[in-house]
């Protein structure tokens, strides 16, 4: 249980700023959804936060700050996922999420049994055991999925992120990994930040929503109140209706723009 | 149901170590001059405490055996076994498999280092108090390799794989213009830089087995260390600083004793290709990806190969000796073709 602060967060490519003051803080067991067009920075914010791109400001679990020369300490707080893993095809399912228990090992050790026991009652909740001693390079695009999520798992850490955790799965597999996201973070109590692209999927699994535009933070709240078309129209340029549903449920229509 | 891997490793060190054995035994056995050959581990248990058996063999055999066939047999295993244990992390850490420490000019930039020696110091022995060989083999080794990565990975990461073997054979060409230069311009030491350069393991002496020993055993000692972080490198950079993994500070150190140990052992071996190619795949095969199992068992079959490919050496074109280098492009070459034609996404 912990929450992610992000303080004055600025990061920039060679000059040009990709995100400009990003501030928020997300709280323990909360699932925040990064949501905007191409190029608004959800990705960037999540990277700084993995420690993948220099960053000015800063990010902070329960309120301490993590030092950018730890990337170890960060390992063991902050998982990330990215949007396309690299998978090694010819390495084991088992070896594949063995690698999670890296922050959690000391340089030149091996793992213990304890980490083995982690491993193993991973690959159990998430139904890879039959899968252990398989070639990563041969499961499907589900089932890779849910061994990035094991992986990720296995790192014990509290907060989550998941850049795009959908973006290569059909429907169904879309529904099964974000449901398993939900499940497990409520089981583990993890603090979830994903940025996503499906506007009704965001809304529907996410506590709340950040609207980024240009890298600057534009809208923030529940679904119902971050998701409506004259905003859809203002940032994403896209004609679209909001449907709301009796339940709480908010749906993104698109609509073609010219009726014929 | 996790170990179920464990078994097969083990039964494969113990292959291994029983090939290495069996190698070097067969190595000390095999010459033209010497004991007849079935004398030889007579001889060898004779030697061992409690153990006493006649086995004819006299002094001057002995001698033979001791004095001129053991060293090149143990210096071959050295060679063998850093060159594959270099080429296979080399390979992790570049995550690239088409390299070893040849593709790479490690062992021309270190070729480049020792003809500078040998030029400089001309036919006299070194006084040093260390011998300036391996050093200098080292600088020229790792120039060789900051070239040849700095160029290779300019290009960004989707053609970076063959770009830096491409890298590789330009430094590779740059080092051996500059020592046939140099050669020409040091008439005197020619013989003794060609004879260097096709392997010297037919001269090879305890003298030669003392001076690459340390910093052969340092650099195997540190590459094993870092088995199971290369295996953490192989998802990516990001993925891996995202697991906690300090890339640079592993690569740098990787990088350096790969070189150390590949410069040493091309200090007084000369340039024998392919190993550190052929071995890691091998064994890739065999025991599958995991630097794990790929580093240490690389270390041993390294061994095990060069010692095997030491004794066509020797009995092909006998009683001339045919280059060791000669044997391992025989069969190396081919199967870096067979490499190049099976794998996908290079």
């Amino acid at each position: 249980m912990s929450t992610l602060g992000f303080c004055d967060l600025s990061i920039a490519y060679d000059g040009d700023s990709a995100v400009s003051g990003f501030n928020n803080l997300v709280n323990s067991g909360e699932w925040l959804c990064l949501i905007g067009p191409n190029g608004a920075g959800k990705s960037s914010v999540l990277r700084a936060a993995a420690g993948l791109v220099k960053y000015s400001g800063s990010v902070a679990i329960d309120q301490n700050e993590i030092p950018a020369t730890s990337a170890k300490w960060r390992a063991q707080n902050i998982a990330y996922v990215p949007q396309t893993p690299l998978i090694p095809e010819d390495m084991t399912v088992y070896e594949y999420v063995l690698l999670g228990r890296n922050p959690h090992i000391k340089h030149f050790a091996s793992e213990t049994k304890q980490d083995v026991d982690v491993i193993e009652k991973v690959m159990t909740r998430l139904d890879l055991t039959r899968f252990a001693h398989r070639m990563v390079g041969t499961l499907s695009g589900g089932e890779r999925q849910r061994l990035v999520i094991a992986r990720a798992l296995a790192q014990e850490a509290p907060v989550l992120l998941l850049d795009e955790p959908t973006a290569a799965l059909d429907i169904g597999h879309q529904q099964q990994a974000l449901e398993l996201v939900d499940v497990l973070r409520r089981e583990r109590g993890l603090t979830v930040v994903s940025a996503m692209h499906d506007l009704t999927l965001a809304g529907l699994y996410a506590d709340r929503l950040v609207l980024m535009h240009q890298g600057v933070c534009v809208a923030s709240g529940s679904a119902q109140s971050v998701l409506c078309s004259e905003t859809l129209a203002e940032f994403y340029g896209v004609s679209a209706r909001v449907h709301h549903e009796p339940d709480g449920t908010v749906v993104v229509i698109p609509q073609r723009s010219s009726s014929n | 149901m996790f170990t179920q891997g464990r078994g097969h490793s083990v039964l494969w060190f113990s292959l291994s170590g029983l090939l290495v054995v069996c190698a070097m035994l067969f190595g000390v056995m095999i010459g033209p001059a010497g004991p007849t050959w079935w004398r030889v581990p007579l001889e060898l248990m004779n030697r061992m405490p409690f153990i006493s058996i006649d086995s004819g063999v006299s002094k001057v055999d002995w001698n033979i055996v001791w004095m001129i066939r053991a060293p090149r047999v143990v210096l071959a295993a050295i060679v063998g076994a850093t060159l594959s244990v270099s080429g296979a992390s080399y390979q992790g850490v570049f995550r690239n498999p088409l390299v070893d420490p040849y593709l790479l000019g490690v062992a021309s930039g270190a070729g480049l280092g020792a003809t500078l020696v040998f030029a400089f110091r001309g036919n006299q022995p070194s006084t040093w108090l260390i011998d300036p060989l391996p050093l200098a083999s080292f600088c020229g080794a790792l120039v060789a390799v900051f070239i040849t990565y700095t160029v290779g990975t300019s290009f960004g990461r989707a053609r970076s794989t063959v770009a830096l073997v491409l890298a590789g054979v330009a430094v590779t060409s740059l080092a051996t213009a500059i020592q046939t230069f140099i050669l020409q311009r040091n008439n005197d030491v020619i013989r003794q830089v060609f004879s260097w350069v096709l392997g010297r393991l037919s001269s090879a002496t305890w003298g030669d087995v003392r001076l690459v020993l340390p910093y052969v055993l340092v650099s195997t000692i540190v590459l094993l260390l870092h088995r199971r972080l290369l295996d953490v490198l192989r998802v990516g950079d990001d993925e891996a600083i995202a697991l906690g993994v300090n890339i640079r500070r592993v690569r740098l150190t990787v990088v350096l004793a790969a070189t150390l140990g590949t410069a040493a052992v091309v200090a007084v071996s000369g340039l024998i290709g392919f190993v550190g190619i052929i071995v890691p795949h091998a064994v890739r095969l065999i025991a599958g990806s995991s630097y794990r199992k790929v580093l240490p068992l690389s270390v041993l079959l390294g061994a095990a190969f060069l010692v095997a490919a030491d004794i066509p050496s020797r009995i092909l074109a006998d009683p001339a000796e045919t280059p060791i280098g000669v044997v391992t492009a025989f069969f190396g070459a081919p199967f870096f073709l067979i490499l190049l034609r099976t794998r996908k996404n290079l």
